[in-house]
């Protein structure tokens, strides 16, 4: 009975995203592309259903027009838009900061009402406490949930080592360099073994030699941990060279056009992004975004 | 080749640094200017000395009352009056202001409230204080409070408002209740402004020392001030004032100390 239900939820998965990957105007008239997770993994780790999002009253701004994702579990996938699409409003929605005007979003299957530890964070500002140690950083979730102290060095000298910092771990953030401070996030929210790791264009405030080079280790730790991530950003490159799977989305209001499937065998170098099958994924890409852009002019 | 810069393009840049060595010139300068023309004016009987004394005489009015132990009686009184007002305002003050920066429904009933009572004139309270006080030491303690708290009330909410919203939700999303918010997150990041709005402040409770022995005060160097003007011994004035500049000076100095001892790692 059960694998009954599991193959019927598997064909329709298949099909929609058969339909997804062709012009999603043409097999979904009302324009809302309900992309789907992964095929090929167990389950579900986050599922946004129907959300909408409008700033003010009924006439207020709408930031997001009914948008349904699933994301697999341990699947890695990006959502990329351009700026002002309201991908990062979907992230802090996600991540419960604030509150959808419509729709649910479940993480485990369980609602989301407020913000947790099961949802970790990486922002786009730098957001380490200034306050606080490189280790006492990372050891902050640890101790709000009241682990024991050999339990929580133990986990600390684990990311630590994951992100590359331990010679580091007893600076101030003060004295990092953006790519150093971006990645003792990283560490601190793995640190709380989240469901879904949500990135809010985690690099775009790093220059591009050290984007490629923390894009190759969030890669080699997400391999290593096996986590789910959703990645929002507007760099297409970084988009294909991450994910298993690309959402494409449009700009107000911010629906989800497209989903693109980074079919890119891993683990992946930073050079694929040379490669025919990259360059094809990439085109496509920037043919849906400037769509988007001629429709707005 | 470019020529190198010179010493005065140097000093006429904005924000360019300057070598140590000339910065303390520059404030020795300044020292050598002050207390040279002050005593050109003095000695020089430009001004008689009844209204302007010597900088000798000033010495020598500070180093008699050092001696039979009147200037360290009377600078104790002062500097207790002084700190108890701190004290006490600030122990009210830090936690009811970051209430007050941290939730909008602390604010909304508080700040007209205390934006009315800080611009009223301290000295209109002081006969007030007097007939609910009477002329104890908590009388001026009283003034001492009533000058810095509402002050630091509104700059220590701001200190708390001005927390950046992005570090309060990363630590949401690492597991921070609403509640701890305020204790685990705001106060940390907000404590090197509130330790700059303290040692701010601190020199304005010292500006209201002479208020604060204006009236029934038997003590304290506003007091001896005060008496001095009656007697016109004002060489006693001077060394007064310049008593209470130098404590001003050892507080600030001792409020640097502490931030960066508590917290180091701000700039």
């Amino acid at each position: 009975m059960g694998t009954l239900i599991l193959n019927a939820t598997l064909q329709t998965a298949v099909g929609s995203r058969m339909a997804m990957t062709e012009t999603v105007k043409a097999s979904n008239p009302a324009g809302t592309a309900h992309a789907t997770g992964d095929v090929r993994s167990t389950g579900t780790a986050m599922a946004i259903e129907d959300v909408t999002l409008r700033y003010g009253d009924v006439n207020g701004v709408l930031a997001l027009d009914d948008v349904s994702l699933k994301v697999a579990k341990n699947e890695f996938c990006v959502i990329v838009g351009p700026s002002g699409c309201g991908k990062s409003s979907l992230l802090y929605l996600a991540a419960g900061l604030n509150d959808a005007t419509s729709g649910v979003i479940k993480v485990d299957g369980r609602e989301v009402i407020e913000p947790g530890p099961d949802r970790g964070m990486v922002f786009q500002s730098y957001t380490l406490f200034p306050w606080l140690t490189v280790r006492a950083n990372i050891e902050y979730g640890p101790k709000r949930k009241g682990l024991p102290a050999e339990q929580r060095r133990q986990i600390v000298d684990q990311y630590l080592n994951e992100v590359g910092l331990a010679p580091f771990a007893d600076h101030y953030p003060a004295q990092l360099s953006g790519g150093m401070k971006q990645r003792v996030a990283i560490a601190r929210a793995l640190a709380n073994d989240p469901a879904v790791l949500l990135m809010d264009e985690p690099f775009g405030a790093l220059d591009s030699q050290t984007r490629g080079t923390m894009q190759k280790l969030l890669l080699r730790v997400w391999e290593r941990q096996q986590k789910t991530v959703l990645f929002v950003t507007h760099d297409i490159d970084e988009a294909l060279v991450l994910g298993d799977r690309v959402l494409v989305m449009t700009a107000r209001p911010g629906k989800i056009k497209a989903e693109i499937k980074v079919d890119i065998p891993r683990p992946r170098s930073m050079d694929v992004i040379l490669e025919p099958d990259f360059i094809a994924l990439k085109r496509r890409i920037l043919g849906l975004l400037h769509d988007e852009i001629d429709e707005d002019h | 080749m470019a020529q190198r810069r010179t010493a005065w393009t140097r000093l006429t840049t904005p924000f360019a640094n300057i070598p140590a060595s000339t910065a303390t010139t520059l404030a020795l300068a300044m020292w050598v200017v002050v207390i040279g023309g002050w005593a050109l004016l003095s000695y020089g009987r430009v001004v008689p000395n009844m209204f302007l004394p010597t900088p000798g005489t000033v010495l020598e009015t500070t180093y008699r009352m050092s001696l039979d132990g009147s200037l360290f009686y009377h600078t104790l009184t002062s500097a207790k009056v002084v700190i108890l007002g701190f004290i006490v305002s600030s122990v009210i003050a830090v936690p009811l202001g970051l209430w007050m920066g941290t939730y909008r429904a602390v604010q909304a009933p508080l700040e007209p409230l205390v934006n009315f009572i800080r611009y009223l004139p301290v000295t209109s309270f002081v006969p007030l204080f007097i007939l609910w006080i009477g002329i104890g030491i908590e009388q001026r303690i009283a003034v001492i409070f009533f000058g810095t708290f509402f002050q630091q009330l509104v700059m220590i909410s701001d200190c708390a408002r001005g927390v950046s919203r992005d570090l309060v939700n990363a630590s949401y999303t690492l597991g921070t209740k609403r509640s701890e918010a305020v204790w685990h997150v705001i106060f940390p990041a907000a404590l090197p402004t509130i330790l700059d709005t303290l040692r701010v402040t601190m020199g304005w409770a010292w500006t209201y020392l002479v208020v604060a022995e204006l009236v029934a005060a038997s003590s304290g160097l506003g007091y001896i001030s005060l008496k001095a003007m009656r007697g016109f011994q004002v060489d006693v004035i001077f060394m007064a004032i310049a008593a209470i500049g130098l404590l001003g000076l050892i507080t600030d100095t001792a409020f640097r100390i502490i931030r960066a001892r508590v917290a180091p790692w701000a700039p």
